[in-house]
């Protein structure tokens, strides 16, 4: 496997990196025209005599381009072809731009001149390295050479020798530095800038050991100024964490950071949807009754255990057996049953031996690890650091890393030792009870992880059978006999964390058989979780968030076979860049990750022994490097398995120059606006430049941010902002057939140098063109000058576009047939008329650019085609359908707050992410905005944390000789700081062989999604009709090979298990959804844009849009209702909907996840009507309105705070409508109520009867 | 007469045959991740055209000098070949589109078909070669 090497630059790689590293910084510094057309010298010899320009913008171009004689730009002196139109707009020296201050004098004839100093010899350097890059297949084929070499650099055994590392990297003897600056990148959901906080904290270390790489220096001053570390710890306090004293006093005597039980602790435990961001201890919260489940075996297992392995055990057990009583759980604040008090001295002894014992070991070991004398005083600041942010997760209770040994003895690698232990019964049990076998696990691991802690090199030769790690300990070395007692005692409580459980009746509740027929409430009342993976506690707790990364089977079938027979659905949803409110961030030299595979390594591997850890997704057993030893953490050495990596399934690792083919590249924006008659009419560019002024400061990026700005109509104009110019100047190229750059440099210019002059321009934008009658749209050439400008650099480009592009290359007809739009039979034109905007996307790709739209049209503008260059180029698509500032305010509010989040979020370039599983399992297809550069590497141009992505899986090998699977994506990217950063999200899963379970696993909403994006792709390969079917087909298969698995039932109704009951339901919205219903009347642009959001949309987002929530708002009571930052916030139970929901009387809120409706019956309240609208009677309330007031009664406040409340949970804040009975916008809301029946679909139990007839045919 | 139809159609069937092995080995060169998925389509659409009038061509040869049973064999092929050419969505890059090429398992039913065309070729070559020992031993 290679490297996740990030910029893919075919050409670029081709060379040796650094080399490539320098030439790229120096074309960036110079914005050198990179492009295959730009032939930067001669356009820069000629050049040098200063041209004379006109004043305005009016830039007679045909003068600067005489003396190159190249022709390219079609000669305009003013009575040309255009001439009659610029001269009247432009050429006019301060009227049409003269609005900023400084005035719009003739100060331009040094334009070109200061085009000419590009220094020469830098013109053909760039275009050397860069130019050749589009057309030249043969440079692509030597693209891989530098991946061998990274993997090589890698899988070179010197490499992971115990201190090569640190010195074959170049660095000092940095190699302790393993920090934990943590946090930084917390950002609250709804936060709009979340990346401030970013990168700070490890500021020091970036200078000590990262300075090798040539290249760096623009870097260093974003790096500098640690952040205090308080800021870190602010997502925490608004929780009272709730068993405080116990984990506290763990936490004081352990000696190592519990601060994570806090963090945990902190949601109330309803709150989860928003805050449960805190990672893999999520999972506990979400499902509590099946963490019950799990739990009461355990005492029994346990019990059972201890005579299998060994007699030696028992002692070990003795010790072990004093603490079991201790009710372990009340150190997981987020289990609700935690309040079982645990008696304080215990724990406090309990810790105190622990603490004992971390000395011990960091006094007597010989300590190889020569960092930790050397960097002494930095490394315990760092770990203050780390200690106070707090991001690592449960160091509390040690981690049972192997449950490997579950595995059935498939380590044909492993220790001798293993193999003289006959297999100590990991026979995965199937599932019938699954408790058992986790619970099994844990057993088995746990004394294993405390095992090997110990230095003495006899002791790891004596190291015996694996299962009882801890056995040698107390008989052979006596010694540590304390230890590995307390080790025990401390495991005990984390196995029997479960211990609280409830019951463990083998048909767990999502199996139970609902029959849909009969149920008429099958929607619950509170939101739908996702369930949690059927895993024994400690997993549960480490496993990745739901939020990031699902599956739509929680328990994964042993073999195709079996998967087939389920009828369900296989893949993965992730969710990679969402903004974190608590992510561990790692520096450390070396990451570790597999030899053969490339895997990250994560909690869920196998420590063998203290030296050797075994790859869960290739079982590969690799070394354990000298650095990943010593624990930060603890200050203490030998102690892998607490290592925040192998704590926590979401880490950020900061990347060394060896993630980087070049240096980390500045964040760069450029704006490409239409601003054709049309654009201008609509009006946005008011919005967009007040919204870029108003965010100018926040655009994430550091000293060494770029702007640029291109604006077109049929020709395409430039703007000059270099520094020092009195103010910005435009320059035009008339000649769209074959664009390019007017000037080299000076296009893309620095934020902070140039930011007078580019608020002058975005002050000047939207009066320019108020005058203009040019009514035509050359977007595709536009589209090229903005690739040719970005390609020496990469970045965003955000296209604004009104109209269909009808000028030059990629121009496009109008496809839609207004009389079809309520075609029940077939919908065309779903996919693409032209390639362009594709090559242009992949090109794009290529260069890390990527291409967000802006469709603001009142007409069919195709977006189908438009889309694509946002699609490959890993881009997003905003669409605001009948744009209109002054006619459509609603929409305009919209892109107004669409904008702000878009300028502020987070963003990361020049990505790319690979998604690795366990052998066996197999990706086969993609879905989302990117473009999938090789089996399993997405290229991300950019990544923001809106972007979800959805996997289909397959099984290829039977998983019968291992019953966990697990999935790791890892997204490297360059952050906006420019450091380069690799997020990686681990997930595990039990594999399961019988059918019953695999319905019991079934994640319903996470089935629903990948259903709906792989709808979306059967819609445009095939026909749309072909998806319905495909998605009524999915439920009928699925529900019939589950009545097929339970044969005494009866078959008088439709049956579905608990785990699938809203399948029907969900598919049935689907089916209703914009983009995939028919014989409603549907605009082609809205049906494609939805597409796009299924495609692209994470699924949180996704599930609302599919199927909206309902709440009843007009008697609205704080019962059940959760407090967030003192506000209390009302929980009203979710509605179904249905028509039937709607009373004369009452007040509803829909929720769609980018708009929210609030209707209002007609015989709603008075005093609702009063108190909250703001208006006497329903008949006085105005037919459009978009704001609740802010009044002071109480039910005013229990309204507004459970709408901000839901507002928080998403980026994008929705605009609300606030529908009457009688207006005619309430066909809007009712085309939403998917469970009634319309004029072209079925109600929901007519939908049931249709399922039940197919399945009984 | 017939020789020289069967001489030109076994040159004719070694360039198919050289194809085959070119679009086999391009596909598992990106397979293998060798190249990137772009190259790969932009290298193979290059040859889809010259592939397809190549085996149209030794067809519409085999019909005008009346070997039924060659022709018949052959049509198969070539009408796939077409059918592949014209159903080709207007928006991808050509019959290999490196943005779907990984989806699906489109590769793996890419590798497939060269594979049989491969084996198909192969058994044509045969055939000619035979027919024109035959053709020039009556000669």
């Amino acid at each position: 496997m290679s490297v996740p090497a990030g910029s893919p630059q075919p050409a670029a790689s081709a060379r040796s990196p650094p080399q490539l590293g320098g030439a790229a910084a120096l074309g960036a510094t110079a914005a050198a025209p990179a492009g295959p057309g730009a032939t930067p010298p001669q356009q820069n010899g000629p050049a040098q005599n200063p041209v004379p320009v006109l004043p305005g913008y009016g830039l007679p171009s045909q003068s600067y381009l005489a003396p190159s004689g190249a022709g390219k730009m079609t000669s305009l002196p003013l009575g040309g072809q255009c001439g009659s139109y610029y001269p009247g707009l432009y050429a006019v020296p301060s009227s049409s731009v003269g609005t900023p201050p400084t005035a719009n004098h003739p100060g331009a004839p040094q334009v070109f001149g200061r085009a000419a100093p590009v220094p020469p010899a830098m013109g053909p350097t760039p275009g050397s390295l860069h130019g050749a890059v589009p057309p030249a297949p043969h440079l692509h084929t030597s693209a891989s050479q530098p991946y061998p070499a990274f993997v090589n650099h890698y899988n070179s055994p010197a490499m992971y020798s115990a201190s090569s590392p640190v010195a074959s990297q170049g660095f000092p003897s940095t190699c302790g530095h393993y920090v934990m600056p943590a946090v930084s990148n917390a950002a609250c959901a709804s936060v709009s800038y979340p990346s401030l906080p970013a990168g700070d904290p490890y500021g020091q270390h970036m200078f000590t050991s990262q300075n090798a790489p040539a290249g760096r220096p623009l870097r260093e001053p974003s790096l500098s100024g640690p952040k205090p570390a308080t800021s870190h710890l602010s997502p925490l306090p608004p929780a009272p964490p709730a068993p405080p004293q116990q984990y506290h006093q763990q936490q004081s005597v352990s000696g190592f950071n519990t601060l994570s039980w806090s963090a945990a602790g902190l949601p109330p435990a309803q709150d989860n949807l928003s805050r449960n961001h805190t990672g893999s201890l999520v999972t506990t919260n979400n499902n509590p009754p099946s963490t019950v489940a799990d739990s009461l075996s355990c005492p029994v297992v346990q019990n059972a255990q201890p005579p299998k392995s060994s007699p030696v055990v028992s002692t070990a057990f003795s010790g072990t057996s004093s603490t079991r009583t201790t009710p372990p759980a009340a150190t997981h604040p987020a289990e609700p049953v935690a309040s079982v008090p645990q008696p304080p001295e215990l724990l406090q002894q309990k810790g105190m031996q622990f603490g004992d014992y971390v000395n011990n070991r960091a006094s007597s070991a010989p300590t190889p690890l020569s960092s930790t004398s050397d960097d002494e005083e930095e490394e315990e600041e760092d770990e203050e650091a780390g200690v106070d942010s707090s991001s690592t997760t449960s160091s509390a209770s040690p981690m049972p890393n192997s449950y490997d040994a579950l595995e059935g003895g498939c380590y044909p690698d492993m220790l001798s030792s293993s193999a003289s232990s006959p297999a100590p019964d990991p026979v995965p049990e199937p599932d019938p009870t699954p408790a058992l076998t986790t619970s099994q696990s844990s057993k088995i691991a746990k004394p294993f992880g405390y095992g090997y802690p110990t230095l003495q090199p006899g002791y790891q030769n004596a190291t015996p059978p694996l299962t009882s790690g801890a056995q040698p300990s107390n008989t052979v070395y006596p010694g540590f006999q304390q230890y590995a007692q307390q080790y025990p005692a401390v495991n005990q409580l984390s196995s029997s964390l479960g211990g609280l459980s409830l019951q463990s009746s083998p048909p767990p509740e999502s199996l139970r058989p609902v029959n849909l027929t009969q149920e008429r409430n099958i929607l619950p009342p509170t939101p739908v979780w996702a369930p949690v993976p059927n895993l024994n506690l400690d997993l549960k707790k480490l496993n990745c968030s739901p939020d990031s990364f699902r599956c739509t089977l929680t328990n994964i079938p042993q073999t195709q076979a079996l998967l087939n027979k389920a009828k369900l659905p296989l893949g993965l949803l992730l969710h990679p860049f969402r903004d974190l409110t608590q992510l561990p961030v790692i520096t450390s030299n070396t990451i570790v990750r597999c030899r053969s595979c490339r895997t990250y390594i994560n909690p869920f591997v196998s420590f063998i022994d203290q030296r050797r850890w075994k790859c869960n997704l290739c079982y590969r057993v690799n070394d354990v490097p000298e650095e990943f030893m010593y624990n930060p953490l603890t200050r203490s050495y030998g102690e892998p398995h607490k290592r925040p990596e192998v704590q926590n399934a979401t880490v950020e690792f900061i990347a060394s120059s060896d993630y980087m083919l070049r240096p980390p590249q500045p964040a760069v924006y450029l704006f490409v606006l239409d601003v054709s008659h049309n654009a201008v009419e609509a009006g946005y560019l008011k919005i967009l430049c007040q919204s870029l002024l108003e965010n100018l400061d926040k655009l994430p990026g550091d000293s060494r941010t770029r702007i640029g700005f291109i604006t077109f109509d049929s020709t395409i104009h430039f703007y000059n902002l270099q520094e020092g110019l009195s103010q910005p100047q435009m320059l035009i190229v008339s000649d769209i057939d074959d664009v390019f750059l007017p000037t080299p440099d000076s296009l893309l210019v620095n934020l902070y140098e140039s930011k007078e002059l580019i608020k002058d321009l975005l002050n000047a934008l939207p009066n320019m063109f108020t005058n203009t009658r040019e009514t035509h749209s050359a977007l595709g050439p536009a589209l090229q000058a903005a690739f040719k400008l970005m390609s020496p650099t990469g970045g965003r480009v955000s296209v604004f576009q009104t109209q269909l592009p009808s000028l030059g290359a990629g121009l496009l007809q109008s496809r839609e047939d207004p009389n079809q739009r309520s075609s029940t039979k077939v919908v065309q034109h779903l996919g693409p008329a032209t390639d362009f905007y594709k090559k242009l996307a992949l090109d794009c790709s290529g260069q890390q650019t990527a291409v967000d739209l802006f469709l603001l049209s009142s007409q069919y503008s195709d977006l189908a085609s438009l889309a694509c260059m946002s699609k490959y180029s890993a881009g997003c698509v905003y669409y605001y359908p009948s744009f209109h500032t002054t006619h459509n305010p609603s929409q305009a509010e919209k892109l107004q707050k669409d904008l702000k989040r878009y300028f502020t979020r987070k963003i990361g370039f020049e990505a790319v992410m690979r998604i690795r599983c366990t052998k066996g399992l197999s990706m086969h297809t993609f879905h989302g905005n990117f473009f999938v550069r090789s089996t399993d590497l997405l290229s991300l141009a950019n990544i923001n944390p809106d972007a979800g992505f959805a996997v289909q899986l397959s099984i290829e090998e039977s998983l019968a000789d291992t019953s966990l699977v697990c999935f790791q994506t890892a997204l490297l990217y360059t952050s906006s700081k420019g450091e380069r950063r690799i997020r990686v999200h681990t997930l595990c899963l039990p594999v399961v062989n019988s059918l019953a379970d695999v319905y019991a696993g079934a994640d319903v909403q996470a089935a629903i999604c990948l259903l709906a994006n792989m709808a979306v792709d059967r819609s445009i390969s095939s026909s749309l009709s072909d998806a319905r079917d495909a998605l009524v087909n999915a439920v009928v298969d699925s529900l019939s090979a589950y009545g097929s698995t339970v044969p005494h039932l009866q078959h008088s109704g439709l049956m579905a298990p608990t785990s699938l009951r809203l399948f029907p339901l969900y598919v049935l919205a689907l089916l209703k959804q914009k983009a995939f219903r028919t014989g409603t009347s549907t605009r082609l642009d809205d049906r494609v844009y939805a597409m796009c959001q299924i495609k692209c949309q994470p699924l949180v987002h996704l599930m609302k849009m599919i199927h909206p929530n309902l709440y009843r708002i007009d008697r609205l009571t704080d019962e059940g209702a959760v407090h967030v930052n003192d506000r209390v916030v009302p929980q009203p139970p979710l509605q179904k909907l249905s028509a039937e929901k709607l009373t004369r009387e009452g007040a509803l809120l829909m929720d769609c996840g980018s708009v929210f409706y609030i209707w209002i019956g007609k015989g709603c309240d008075n005093n609702f009507i009063e108190d909250v609208l703001g208006f006497p009677d329903f008949a006085s309330i105005p037919q459009k309105m978009s704001h609740l007031p802010e009044l002071g009664t109480l039910s005013s406040e229990r309204a507004r705070s459970f709408i901000t409340w839901l507002k928080e949970n998403r980026p994008l804040s929705p605009i609300l409508h606030v529908v009457k009975d009688e207006s005619p916008a309430k066909m809007e809301f009712f085309q939403h109520l998917i469970e009634d029946r319309t004029e072209a679909a079925l109600s929901y139990y007519e939908f049931l009867l249709h399922i039940h007839q197919q399945i009984c045919k | 007469m017939e020789a020289v139809v069967f001489v030109f159609s076994l040159i004719d069937c070694c360039v198919l045959i050289f194809l085959s092995v070119y679009f086999i080995i391009t596909l598992s060169d990106l397979e293998c991740d060798y190249i990137n998925a772009r190259a790969c389509c932009s290298k193979l659409n290059k040859w889809v055209i010259p592939e397809l009038v190549g085996h149209t061509v030794v067809t519409a040869l085999m019909l005008i000098s009346l070997h039924w049973f060659i022709f018949l064999l052959n049509l198969p092929v070539a009408t796939w070949n077409i059918y592949r050419f014209i159903t080709v969505p207007s928006g991808n890059m050509g019959v290999f589109d490196p943005t779907e090429i990984h989806n699906r398992g489109q590769l793996k039913s890419h590798m497939k078909e060269a594979m049989i065309k491969l084996g198909f070729h192969l058994l044509c070559f045969f055939m000619y070669l035979y027919s024109m020992i035959l053709a020039l031993i009556n000669d």
